[in-house]
């Protein structure tokens, strides 16, 4: 047996998860059905789509409508899904790369449209799945199976890249501050608008062995002590932040949503007729 | 607080896969690991936060019941 969450949310015969041992994702995939289940939506009327990678997984164990589709499109086929059915709650998970590498342009595009889907990125800063590449968040002279001798490139910061092109709700939390991500995805949730929560999360077997993180708690630990409320963040000085990262709620604005623009369109049309 | 809970803390032992994240973050530590799962080690000392169960990546420990039962 299992907690009623669990049993509630998830399809009780595909659990266990595959993920590794102290893998973030489970907290992450556990954090999403306690804020679809504290705002009360409707099961029928939630519909989560995932693209491909460790993350992606998640739509097998979700027990709502689901969309498992292919690598980087998570987002497009969202927007198919919320426009052919606008009354739906459509959530989004996707990895890091699978979202800011080869689904990049529909990341942003999605983001500038302002369409009202939930963008959940479950970002543990590397490929798991194939066996720990580097991805576009894995920190400059960090270390993956495709960086041997450390990654030159410089991480993207999911959170300004869709912030600056359009999305009307953008946080970030992490796996060791639970309570605090729970609320971010409901916030996420109740935006009506292009929502995304970047989700930092751990990956003890390939990002962890590769950089000697040492275990998940160590990994755990780590973000306690380097991750910064916005907040807190404001009042402390420069140096302090060296080397921390920002979580909280970084926007939260109204703007014109997509499919609500798309309606008045066809309204405005066939009164003409 | 603990006397005042009716909840009961449950372990799913075949979930769980010994990472040892609920035994580092038990604020008043209550579990331990053994043979690579998580046991209950002193539940008098448990105050059913529910930190285990929010932070377990594989679902394997929970509080069960309500307060109001």
């Amino acid at each position: 047996m299992s907690s009623q969450l669990i049993q509630n949310n998830f399809r009780m015969d595909r659990l266990p998860h595959i993920w590794c041992p102290g893998c973030g994702h489970g907290i992450v995939m556990r954090s999403l059905a306690q804020a679809i289940e504290n705002q009360g939506y409707d099961k029928k009327k939630v519909c989560v789509v995932s693209g491909i990678g460790c993350s992606s997984r998640a739509s097998g164990y979700m027990d709502f409508n689901t969309l498992h589709t292919t690598h980087g499109r998570a987002l497009a086929f969202a927007t198919g899904v919320k426009l052919a059915n606008p009354e739906l709650k459509v959530i989004v998970v996707t990895g890091d790369g699978d979202c800011s590498a080869i689904g990049g342009n529909h990341l942003i595009h999605t983001a500038r449209r302002n369409i009202d889907i939930t963008t959940i990125v479950f970002n543990n800063n590397i490929y798991g799945m194939t066996g720990g590449q580097y991805s576009p968040t894995t920190p400059t002279s960090e270390y993956g199976t495709t960086a041997p001798f450390g990654n030159i490139d410089k991480a993207f910061d999911i959170c300004k890249l869709v912030d600056a092109a359009g999305a009307t709700y953008v946080a970030r939390g992490t796996v060791y501050h639970t309570v605090q991500l729970i609320k971010l995805i409901e916030n996420a949730l109740i935006n009506n608008g292009f929502s995304l929560v970047d989700a930092i999360s751990t990956c003890p077997t390939y990002y962890g062995r590769k950089n000697k993180k040492g275990s998940a708690v160590n990994m755990l630990n780590s973000l306690k002590e380097n991750a910064v409320d916005i907040k807190a963040a404001e009042k402390l000085p420069k140096e302090k932040l060296e080397g921390k990262f920002l979580i909280g709620e970084f926007k939260n604005t109204n703007e014109p949503e997509y499919t609500e623009e798309y309606m008045k369109i066809i309204k405005k049309y066939q009164k003409e007729r | 607080m603990a006397q005042k809970s009716n909840k009961k803390l449950v372990i799913v032992e075949n979930w769980c896969k010994g990472c040892g994240i609920c035994v580092a973050f038990c604020p008043t530590k209550v579990l331990d690991l053994h043979n690579e799962k998580v046991v209950i080690k002193d539940i008098d000392k448990c105050i059913k936060c529910g930190l285990c169960e929010l932070r377990c990546p594989d679902y394997a420990i929970y509080l069960e019941g309500s307060d109001n039962e």
